[in-house]
């Protein structure tokens, strides 16, 4: 157990807060990459599941795809990437670029799957309800299937975030920056102190990132009752 | 106003078509119920005259226009649609709901809130439901507001699938009662598919009976399928009730009642013993000029002077004009009295309804 407590004495260190190995810095580093990863990876995946959901067209295959890209490592996304940068785009082979593609890669899938399901479970006569009115397929979506799939979309968007931060220590094998920086080059440097220490703060800005989407979740989840928001569920 | 003309709907990969070659003539103004037993189509071909399905040979006209021939989303715009479940939006108030299709076709908030006043009045809504949830509602209250969705733009023509199948048997009955009394009022052309025959034969004016396949067996108004069943599918899917089942049909106020054994309170004792004797019940009607006080037998008139002295026994049950022959049986035969009285407004003594005479109808 020494060596958490001595993680904790390297995060009181008031030196370690300070300069651009400090912890602030590499905190933010650490969300910058994140956030970037899980908007690419939203960018792709919302749409296509709305897509997928909306129509019922491509519902196998991509189940499919998301299910193999799930299994796939993230390391050896980021291997493959950097491989392939080194190759054909040097200069963008150390830095942001690969750790982005392999994060992003990592989110889509959660995200994907949850929106299709979140499209897929609005109640069908609902939605051949609202046809029949006279609502178009863009209608259909954006006034129905959206709002009640919101709730599945946000927790695909929650899962994507935390496995995104906590994934995103990757970064530092290849020369990045971000909390990866304190684990790896504490490991190299055998440090183990700065290790844990960042090890720690990976976790803490992981449930930390849960508790923020949880909250947003909350937030974005359709009005069901005229009660308190949030409270409602979904009527059978 | 609609007319089906040759209507088929196939499937790829089935031999036999959902609906064959169906032509049907649908009057404005109309109710029509299609029924049959399940596979016969009747629902597919409901969801043809909006485009829910798309028809894959004959012709749909509506108001003479090929309905093949209109953009999809803008024609159900002018057609109301109920459904089983209602399909309400639950993300959004019943205000909301309601206004649905006046949105779509971009009415102006004044006339939406004109609209929706006379909807609630129309249907009996209390005002404080326009804002709850679909969810907050009973499941007959959400049927209505089902009915008043589909209406709210005032659409000629309303198409209903199952509309009040999802609610208990005594929901139910009031929902039609309303329904009925808000058509006789709005005069919409209406098409409504049921598996329920008695539900068929309440409200609507002609059914069409439908076999596998879309075939229609017989398509007249509910008393003539009835009476007349066209062959032995529609006899047999009318069930074996028919009799009784017409009964439902005729309006106590529509036949003659006959007058029964009648006297006044102050006729005197001998006069309403032998009033009693001539009609064979063994208790006689005791009625001040018009008014029904309740029944006296002979064993009560025992030593008295008048029909009146004796105080007169309230029957347990009474029928009016608007009951149906069917209630007004169920009357006879669980009066101890083996007939029903039949009063109007106000304990208004009309006279009497007797199993013969009912009976009487039914062979008619």
């Amino acid at each position: 157990m020494e060596i958490i407590t001595d993680g904790f004495s390297w995060l009181t260190d008031p030196a370690n807060w300070s300069g651009s190995n400090g912890v602030p810095i590499r905190v933010w580093e650490h969300l910058q990459l994140s956030l970037i990863a899980l908007t690419i990876a939203t960018v792709i995946a919302v749409p296509l599941g709305l897509a997928i959901g909306h129509t019922g067209r491509g519902r196998f295959i991509s189940v499919q795809v998301a299910n193999i890209g799930r299994s796939v490592p993230s390391l050896a996304i980021l291997g493959l990437v950097f491989l392939i940068a080194v190759e054909r785009v040097p200069a963008l082979a150390f830095g942001s670029l690969p750790t982005i593609v392999a994060l992003a890669a990592l989110g889509i899938p959660v995200i994907l799957i949850n929106t299709y399901v979140g499209i897929d479970q609005v109640d069908r006569e609902t939605v051949e309800a609202a046809r029949g009115m006279g609502m178009s397929g863009m209608q259909v979506l954006r006034r129905l299937e959206v709002p009640l799939a919101t709730p599945l979309i946000m927790t695909g968007l929650r899962l994507a975030a935390v496995q995104i931060v906590a994934t995103a220590g990757l970064a530092a094998l290849i020369a990045g920056g971000g909390l990866g920086r304190y684990v790896i080059d504490g490991f190299y440097q055998r440090e183990n102190d700065r290790m844990v220490a960042g090890a720690i703060l990976i976790a803490a800005i992981s449930v930390l990132t849960d508790l923020v989407f949880t909250l947003l979740a909350r937030l974005a989840a359709p009005r069901l009752t005229s009660g308190s928001k949030g409270s409602g569920k979904i009527p059978a | 106003m609609i007319s089906l003309e040759h209507v088929e709907k196939r499937y790829s990969g089935t031999a036999a078509p959902a609906v064959g070659d169906l032509t049907l003539e649908i009057g404005e103004g109309e109710t029509v119920a299609l029924v049959g037993p399940s596979g016969c189509g009747k629902t597919t071909t409901l969801k043809m005259i909006n485009r829910l399905i798309e028809p894959t040979g004959g012709r749909i006209l509506l108001d003479s226009t090929n309905v093949l021939d209109q953009d999809p989303v803008l024609l159900r715009r002018g057609i109301g649609y109920v459904i089983q479940h209602t399909g309400l939006l639950p993300h959004r108030t019943i205000r909301q709901n309601i206004s649905t299709v006046p949105r779509l076709v971009a009415w102006n908030d004044e006339r939406i809130a004109a609209r929706i006043a006379e909807l609630i009045e129309i249907f009996d809504l209390d005002a404080e439901l326009l804002d709850r949830y679909p969810a907050e509602l009973s499941g007959g209250q959400r049927q209505r507001v089902g009915v008043a969705r589909a209406l709210a733009a005032d659409p000629p023509v309303m198409l209903m699938d199952e509309p009040f199948a999802a609610v208990d048997p005594i929901v139910r009955g009031r929902l039609q009662d309303q329904f009925l009394d808000i058509q006789a009022r709005l005069r919409k052309t209406i098409v409504f598919v049921t598996h329920d025959v008695d539900e068929a034969i309440k409200l609507s004016d002609r059914m069409a009976i439908l076999n596998v396949g879309g075939v229609l067996e017989q398509f007249a108004p509910p008393e003539t399928v009835l009476r007349e069943p066209e062959n032995d599918f529609v006899r047999e899917f009318v069930g074996a009730e028919r009799g009784l089942k017409r009964l439902a049909l005729i309006k106590v106020g529509d036949i003659e009642v006959d007058d029964g054994p009648v006297v006044s309170p102050s006729a005197s004792a001998d006069e309403a013993r032998r009033v009693i004797d001539e009609a064979g019940f063994g208790w006689v009607s005791v009625v001040d000029e018009g008014e029904l006080l309740g029944w006296v037998d002979r064993h009560e008139l025992e030593g008295c002077a008048t029909a009146g002295e004796p105080t007169p026994r309230p029957f347990s049950a009474y029928v009016t004009a608007r009951d149906s022959l069917r209630q007004a049986l169920d009357s006879v035969v669980t009066s101890r009295t083996a007939a029903a009285v039949v009063v109007s407004e106000g304990q208004h003594y009309r006279g009497i309804l007797t199993l013969e005479r009912i009976s009487k109808e039914i062979v008619a």
